[in-house]
């Protein structure tokens, strides 16, 4: 029988995780968290989160990097910035949750199988080749990529009618200087390494 | 004459074309000049913030740069986008450790930018710059007894609201009186529509926007007008999924506030894209015509 621990020893924490995070652009200040709950409050998406945003401020500054990690919470977060502007102690929860979504990629340990951040991941990759984003050509590659028929199944009537409106074209945007931008991206990114 | 660098960004030519094709008439009727910005990119909107910080900066920088060389302040209509070229302006002027790091790096590679450009919403240029009283004179056809509810969503409102009341903004509501519409007091203005998650969640998707109708529908709005492509969108587009989990039909149409604009100043009906609603308009051209009654 294997039997697994519900609660987590003080030695297991990850002690460097706090100041990890708090080197990143937007999270500074995040040891000011008086753990009040407006956050958690204000956030239209915390009912369908595993962890409250006030729950993974604590989290951070307690040093549960696995769990912070591997949660569904910042992939949920839809950016409304409604807990930003809240907080009493101006921490910037939006971006912290940002930070958090490129620290699970950076470390792969962002939920898997999971849609957000496989669109996220593909839209980007789509936006920086091409120069601009193409809606149709993002849904087929997430159907595909996340083998969700059904969806796209369920997708297709609201399809055609964006077709039918002129909404929806099936050409690849992109923007004439192509090659410009991703050589721009690419030594952007060896620089400032 | 007011003078802008456009930025329309990727929904606006294409799920929202209805966006762009009421806008422009509208702030070239007003006095508003655009021109297109050169080989514009991409915003990365939340995607890119979400999975590369230096790209997403990246980015936005050189739409920022193109529109410092054209000496204009840039206008973009999509919250996303709005935010996104905000966000970039202000992480590129902040003068940190990383960003002189990164500002330096663009320069080596061909993008100077030294954080002249401003960047501005429609509604913001024509509720501050041109002003109510301009466009009231500007009126040929009042909307009268249309109740609107006018939805802000989050981007342009959170975080840098500069140009409204950030809590309970008004601007759009006073856009539509001005037009002789009556805003109803909608309470759900600023509450979030899912965003870029609607689309892929369906259940809190469906959830977020129901309680955007619901609120719409208990003030009797004939309609909701929108300021960005992926809040109209969602709107829209989740009304069929509502009808059958919540067992509502709200059919309420979702229009973008330069349509309804367009409609007042005169502009032919067939030129503001209303044919491109998913929802049926009839309810709303029958009130308008009875000016108010939909006996
Ligand atoms: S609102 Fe701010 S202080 Fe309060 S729990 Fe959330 S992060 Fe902490
Ligand atoms: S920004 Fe994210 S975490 Fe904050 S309230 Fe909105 S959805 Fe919730």
């Amino acid at each position: 029988m294997k039997f697994q621990e519900n609660v987590k020893f003080e030695e297991d924490l990850d002690k460097d995780f706090l100041e990890e995070i708090k080197d990143r652009s937007g999270c500074e200040e995040i040891d000011r968290c008086i753990q009040c709950g407006t956050c958690s409050s204000s956030c239209p998406m915390s009912v369908y989160m595993d962890y409250t945003p006030r729950k993974i401020m604590y989290m951070i500054k307690n040093g549960f990097k696995e769990e912070t990690l591997h949660s569904f919470t910042p992939w949920l977060c839809a950016s409304c910035y409604s807990c930003q502007v809240r907080c009493p102690v101006q921490i910037k929860i939006t971006d912290v949750m940002y930070a958090l979504k490129r620290m699970a990629i950076e470390e792969k340990a962002y939920p898997s199988r999971f849609s957000i951040p496989i669109m996220d991941k593909e839209m980007h990759k789509i936006l920086t080749e091409n120069g601009r984003s193409s809606e149709l050509w993002l849904m087929l590659k997430l159907y595909l990529k996340t083998r969700n028929l059904g969806g796209m199944i369920k997708m297709a009537p609201l399809g055609l009618s964006l077709m039918k409106t002129g909404r929806m074209g099936l050409k690849k945007e992109s923007i004439k200087n192509k090659k410009q931008l991703r050589s721009l991206l690419k030594s952007v990114k060896e620089g400032t390494k | 004459m007011k003078n802008y660098t456009y930025y329309p960004g990727c929904s606006i030519q294409t799920s929202s074309k209805h966006y762009e094709e009421s806008l422009l008439p509208v702030l070239k009727e007003m006095g508003v000049e655009l021109e297109e910005m050169e080989d514009w990119n991409c915003c990365g909107a939340t995607a890119s913030l979400s999975v590369d910080e230096t790209a997403s900066a990246t980015i936005n920088a050189r739409n920022l740069s193109i529109a410092e060389k054209s000496g204009k302040d840039i206008l973009a209509p999509c919250a996303a986008c709005y935010l996104s070229l905000k966000k970039a302006n202000q992480f590129l002027k902040e003068e940190s450790e990383k960003s002189t790091a990164l500002v330096e790096e663009l320069k080596k590679n061909g993008i100077e930018y030294t954080g002249k450009v401003r960047i501005k919403h429609p509604l913001e240029v024509l509720s501050q710059e041109i002003g109510l009283d301009a466009l009231k004179d500007k009126v040929q056809r009042k909307l009268t007894g249309l109740n609107v509810a006018s939805y802000y969503g989050c981007q342009v409102v959170r975080p840098y609201l500069e140009f409204d009341d950030p809590d309970y903004p008004h601007s759009m509501d006073d856009l539509m009186s001005a037009l002789g519409a009556t805003p109803v007091d909608y309470g759900a203005k600023t509450r979030c529509c899912g965003g870029s998650l609607t689309a892929n969640l369906e259940e809190p998707g469906a959830r977020l926007n129901y309680i955007l109708l619901k609120e719409a529908q208990r003030k009797e709005a004939d309609v909701i007008v929108t300021l960005c492509p992926l809040c109209h969108f969602n709107l829209e587009t989740t009304q069929k999924k509502i009808a059958k989990k919540y067992n509502q039909d709200f059919n309420i149409p979702i229009l973008f506030f330069s349509q309804l604009m367009g409609l007042a100043l005169g502009i032919p009906k067939k030129k503001l894209g209303f044919s491109r609603s998913l929802i049926p308009l009839k309810a709303m051209w029958e009130k308008l015509e009875n000016g108010g009654t939909n006996e």
